[in-house]
């Protein structure tokens, strides 16, 4: 295996028949040389700016009197569907989010309302940031053997990998809740326990 | 009773220039929003109200006003504070040789509706304009900072520069229409060309010297794609130490000369306050059609129609501010002194030779 250096002068010596240690140098030279060489010579008419000012105007003038139209027919409540402006109002209006988008994280529960979790720590295992921390208890039903008696994630310290709700074999855990707009005054409050995170 | 008559006259004309003003620093963020597709100013609201951001206008006054006026050490005091008034006032002063309307007849009393009645009032306001380098030339030099001091200086060669081609594109104007009272210019421009159709306003009479005193303005006010003197971003302009509302009045100074410079504009080029097909006695139609109308509605079109027309130029000023990138300073000294001014020393020649053949 070549080091990738040497491969890429190899394909300077290929490609622009350059040799020597400065070839990368000699090649942007060639580069620019070419540039200027295909410059075009500007005519009189070009020299006086006024056709490059005129379609410049006209450009953004298109978009003044098409967007200035729409938000007239919006005051009276017409082709609502027709936005005049790429402007999301963020904290009323917020952007539309991509379904895989990982957010903040959520317990799923049984139909008796218990978390589905049954302490298996893959998660608190995988978690490269640590921020998981279950504490396993017996579980009443013997068909199940264990429950989070705690279930603690330090969102000031989670990574949005996603690692865990991967790992999870039971599909107790997920990041769908859509919620990005974590933020807390103390770090303590960043700190999510059992109830908080079955509630959504 | 002239006096009277006088005193309101200049106060209403200072008044609607000093709000249209205002007024400008929404429609500049407006218009640029509306332009690139955005929203623009809408947060601030007075009792919920939010009227599409107009308070935004006086909420920046009311920042301004509550800053603090710093002034940097080693700056000359007396210079340092009188640079911003300089700036404002001679942008004002302006505005009171400019007439916004035919003369209006109240009982046997005709006024006309122009604050000062100078029969040199074109030179009178060039000679305001040019006075306005004061303010960029001391804001800079009375800083002491050498940025400022830079800036300053770009700002004074650039707007003298530029001023000589204004003042030559304006020479075609004063030929053709053989006066400098501007009421008397806009009262020329009131005759018609081609068998009565088309008005013989002074961008039909002078197209060059309106596309040159065009870009020689926007230079003038130191407006994109020439506003290196403050380049507010980039490179740093001869207000750099300036806070609170002296930093205000510069801003202020600036819009005030984009509308002064739209209503020369407008009275040099589009007609003033004629109204085409608009006499003094009603509408006469060059295809025979008339409307009589008696003095006072002809007067009201008239103002209105000069009002419409600045609108028009301040909106083609602020277009091209959010349309055209920044000259760099060689580019603009070269097109200053090698295209604009022999440009507009052939548009005298031309229109001479003219002048003469049609004799």
């Amino acid at each position: 295996m070549e080091n990738p250096t040497k491969q890429r002068r190899n394909n300077l010596e290929k490609y622009f028949e350059v040799k020597g240690p400065f070839a990368l140098l000699r090649v942007a030279q060639m580069k620019r040389a070419w540039k200027q060489s295909n410059r075009r010579e500007l005519t009189w008419w070009e020299k006086t700016y006024i056709p490059t000012v005129v379609s410049g105007i006209a450009l953004t003038s298109k978009h003044f009197f098409r967007n200035l139209g729409l938000h007239i027919l919006h005051l009276f409540g017409l082709y609502k569907d027709i936005p005049a402006a790429v402007t999301y109002q963020y904290p009323e209006q917020p952007r539309p989010l991509a379904k895989r988008l990982r957010t903040r994280h959520r317990l799923m529960k049984r139909e008796d309302g218990s978390p589905r979790c049954v302490a298996c720590m893959m998660c608190e295992t995988v978690c490269p940031a640590r921020c998981i921390e279950i504490t396993a208890a017996e579980h009443p039903d013997p068909n199940i053997e264990k429950y989070p008696a705690e279930f603690i994630l330090d969102l000031g310290k989670c990574v949005y990998c996603g690692f865990c709700v991967e790992v999870c074999p039971e599909d107790a855990i997920r990041m769908d809740t859509g919620k990005l707009d974590i933020a807390a005054y103390s770090r303590e409050s960043m700190i999510y326990d059992k109830t908080r995170l079955m509630d959504g | 009773m002239d006096i009277i008559i006088k005193f309101i006259l200049s106060s209403s004309v200072i008044l609607i220039m000093f709000s249209l003003a205002g007024l400008l620093t929404w429609v500049e963020r407006k218009q640029s929003a509306v332009m690139q597709d955005r929203i623009g100013a809408n947060r601030a609201k007075i009792f919920g109200f939010k009227a599409m951001g107009l308070f935004h206008a006086i909420a920046d006054v009311l920042k301004m006003l509550s800053k603090e006026e710093f002034m940097p050490q080693g700056a000359n005091k007396f210079l340092f504070n009188l640079a911003p008034y300089l700036s404002v006032v001679f942008a004002l002063i302006g505005f009171a040789a400019i007439p916004i309307g035919d003369r209006l007849i109240i009982g046997d009393r005709v006024i006309e509706l122009q604050a000062a009645n100078i029969n040199i009032a074109l030179l009178f306001i060039f000679a305001m304009m040019s006075m306005g380098v004061y303010g960029v030339v001391l804001g800079g030099f009375s800083s002491n900072n050498n940025y400022a001091f830079l800036g300053g200086l770009r700002g004074s060669s650039q707007m003298i520069a530029y001023e000589i081609t204004m003042g030559a594109a304006i020479m075609g104007v004063i030929m053709v229409f053989n006066t400098l009272d501007l009421q008397l210019l806009v009262r020329a421009q009131g005759d018609y060309l081609l068998n009565g159709w088309l008005p013989e306003w002074g961008i039909f009479v002078q197209p060059l010297a309106f596309i040159l005193f065009l870009t020689a303005a926007t230079a003038e006010t130191k407006r994109t794609p020439f506003d290196l003197p403050e380049g507010e971003s980039e490179i740093i302009g001869y207000f750099v130490e300036y806070s609170g509302m002296k930093f205000g009045m510069f801003f202020l100074a600036d819009l005030v000369e984009t509308v002064l410079v739209a209503a020369l504009m407008t009275t040099l080029f589009l007609g003033g306050w004629q109204v085409p097909y608009l006499h003094p006695d009603g509408f006469h139609f060059p295809w025979g059609a008339q409307i009589v109308l008696s003095n006072l509605p002809v007067t009201i079109l008239g103002v209105l129609s000069f009002f419409v027309k600045v609108s028009l130029f301040i909106w083609i000023l602020m277009a091209v501010r959010w349309t055209l990138p920044r000259f760099r300073y060689d580019q603009l000294m070269d097109l200053g002194w090698k295209t604009l001014l022999p440009a507009s020393l052939l548009n005298i020649a031309l229109t001479a030779v003219v002048l003469v053949l049609l004799k």
